[in-house]
């Protein structure tokens, strides 16, 4: 069954949609955290309604920048599984892909939820790279905010395993602690359909939509990190007020990782 | 590392997980995992896991790639980056390319191709987390994702490897007896359940490899008890579609 464009754009500014959510409602999100039993050092699946997310944390030793000797780094990477979507291929990242590690890796580092001088070893020599691999498994829409909750959400599970000074190595197989999290951003995404707001589009959603505007925002309401999509634009008035409507959204979000990782 | 000695057996014959030598790591099953594809399964044996997915019967682009007798199948093998300890870099390679020709030919055998002239099946096979057997337990659920996308098939497509360690053969190698062991060989099967038999296997083996050093006498154990174990995955593949559908199996089990 597909949806007719025009549909949900009249649907839109009557302010219902096709599946009986109201204009800013999410669907079902589901998380659940050490999804990856061994070899992560930290993962979270993630689904919003029928979006399914598989993040994975990775931590190795590496040589720091020469111009940051004390700071670790952080590496986000994201893959367009075909198996999500009939419409992606195999073969390296393409611009919805890229986009999308750099939006979720553009929340985590400008709000410094990683300490990355925490993350260093022995200065200009070793430091920790933390590796925050984004699997996209099934997409039926807003992979954005999918996939900022599932990194965040494996962050927060995640841990550091100890270097052992003598092998020269991560001794992987002891949890030695946390990865330690001084704040917790989380992205919302919102859409504009024939003039309206609407949060969490679905994939034919997507196909009726103008414009996105994602927001990632911290635990103090900070905003961090900010992506403007698709061809149309965006009043200065309607920015305000989607950055207002985000902060609201995100902090339900922080309170389900919270959840999740009891 | 490599004098390392390793105690493969413990006293009572238990190997390094606790299994016999002819048991199977524990093994879960389930279809229909994924909604964008049209048929998927997800296998976890041990702390093994793939999810697999079948695209197809559709049309298949660009059109010189057509078979004007028969449907052509892309096959995708791919680690995710946490899937193994060390970070995997992202991409292709040659190993994840040879792991898709042979399950591509596999598999193949048990499909009735013929019946969709020029169309594509698009397969494919996400590790998400490895521990020895990816391309087997691959194929095992690449075969569960092609019968729940309703692919006609003339059987079931089930992969197990058998290894020898310490000079015993041992079924359904883990990723230590697979990196340190004497040797790997995965196999596949195509089985089958008639309904005036109580054969569910027929003797076509369509994946067979091997890698290490084994007199011939030890890879004919291997080979026969490589294909107990796929006989048992076939029934607990068989089990997973069925109830997937909620067929009653009757009195088979």
């Amino acid at each position: 069954m597909k949806l007719n464009q025009r549909d949900i754009k009249q649907k839109a500014v009557e302010g219902v949609r096709h599946d009986g959510r109201n204009l800013e409602e999410y669907r079902d999100i589901e998380i659940e955290t050490d999804y990856i039993n061994e070899t992560s050092n930290g993962s979270a699946m993630v689904s919003i309604g029928d979006t399914k997310v598989l993040v994975g944390i990775s931590i190795d030793v590496e040589e720091p920048y020469p111009d940051r000797p004390e700071s670790g780094t952080i590496v986000t990477n994201a893959e367009l599984a075909p198996m999500a979507d009939r419409d992606f291929e195999s073969g390296p990242p393409r611009e919805p892909g890229v986009e999308l590690a750099r939006v979720v890796d553009r929340g985590i580092r400008e709000s410094e939820a990683i300490d990355l001088e925490e993350l260093c070893i022995e200065p200009g020599e070793k430091v920790y790279t933390v590796f925050i691999d984004v699997h996209v498994l099934n997409n039926d829409g807003n992979l954005i905010d999918c996939s900022s909750l599932a990194a965040m959400a494996a962050l927060k599970s995640g841990h550091l395993p100890e270097y052992d000074e003598e092998k020269g190595s991560l001794n992987r197989d002891q949890k030695w602690k946390d990865i330690e999290l001084t704040t917790e951003p989380v992205t919302a995404t919102v859409c504009k359909i024939n003039g309206e707001m609407v949060f969490d589009t679905t994939r034919e959603e997507q196909e009726a939509q103008e414009a996105r505007l994602t927001v990632s925002i911290d635990q103090d309401g900070q905003v961090v990190a900010m992506q403007k999509g698709g061809t149309n634009s965006f009043t200065s008035d309607e920015i305000s007020q989607a950055m207002n409507k985000v902060k609201d959204k995100t902090q339900e979000f922080r309170s389900l990782i919270d959840k999740s990782v009891e | 590392m490599a004098d390392e000695e390793i105690e493969w057996f413990d006293e009572e014959g238990n190997r390094v997980d606790g299994r016999k030598a002819d048991e199977l790591r524990e093994t879960e099953m389930e279809v229909g995992v994924l909604e964008e594809a049209d048929g998927s399964a997800m296998v976890e044996i041990g702390n093994t896991r793939v999810i697999a997915s079948v695209f197809g019967p559709q049309d298949l682009h660009p059109k010189h790639l057509q078979e004007s007798d028969r449907a052509v199948i892309k096959m995708r093998y791919n680690m995710a980056p946490f899937s193994v300890d060390d970070r995997m870099s992202p991409g292709p390679n040659r190993r994840a390319q040879e792991i898709e020709l042979v399950a591509k030919n596999a598999l193949k055998p048990a499909l009735e191709l013929e019946r969709f002239p020029t169309a594509g099946i698009d397969i494919s096979m996400e590790v998400v987390e490895s521990d020895g057997g990816t391309r087997v337990t691959g194929i095992t659920a690449a075969s569960l994702a092609l019968a729940d996308a309703g692919i006609p098939m003339k059987g079931m497509v089930s992969a197990c490897a058998a290894g020898v360690v310490d000079d015993t053969p041992v079924l359904d190698v883990n990723g230590k007896e697979d990196k340190k062991g004497n040797a790997d060989i995965p196999i596949a099967t195509i089985n089958r359940t008639d309904d005036d038999t109580e054969s569910t296997q027929d003797d076509r083996v369509t994946l067979l490899q091997m890698d290490g050093d084994l007199t011939t006498e030890q890879v004919d154990e291997c080979v026969e008890l490589a294909k107990k174990g796929c006989e048992k995955l076939y029934r607990q593949q068989r089990r997973t579609i069925l109830q997937k559908y909620n067929v009653s199996e009757g009195d088979q089990e």
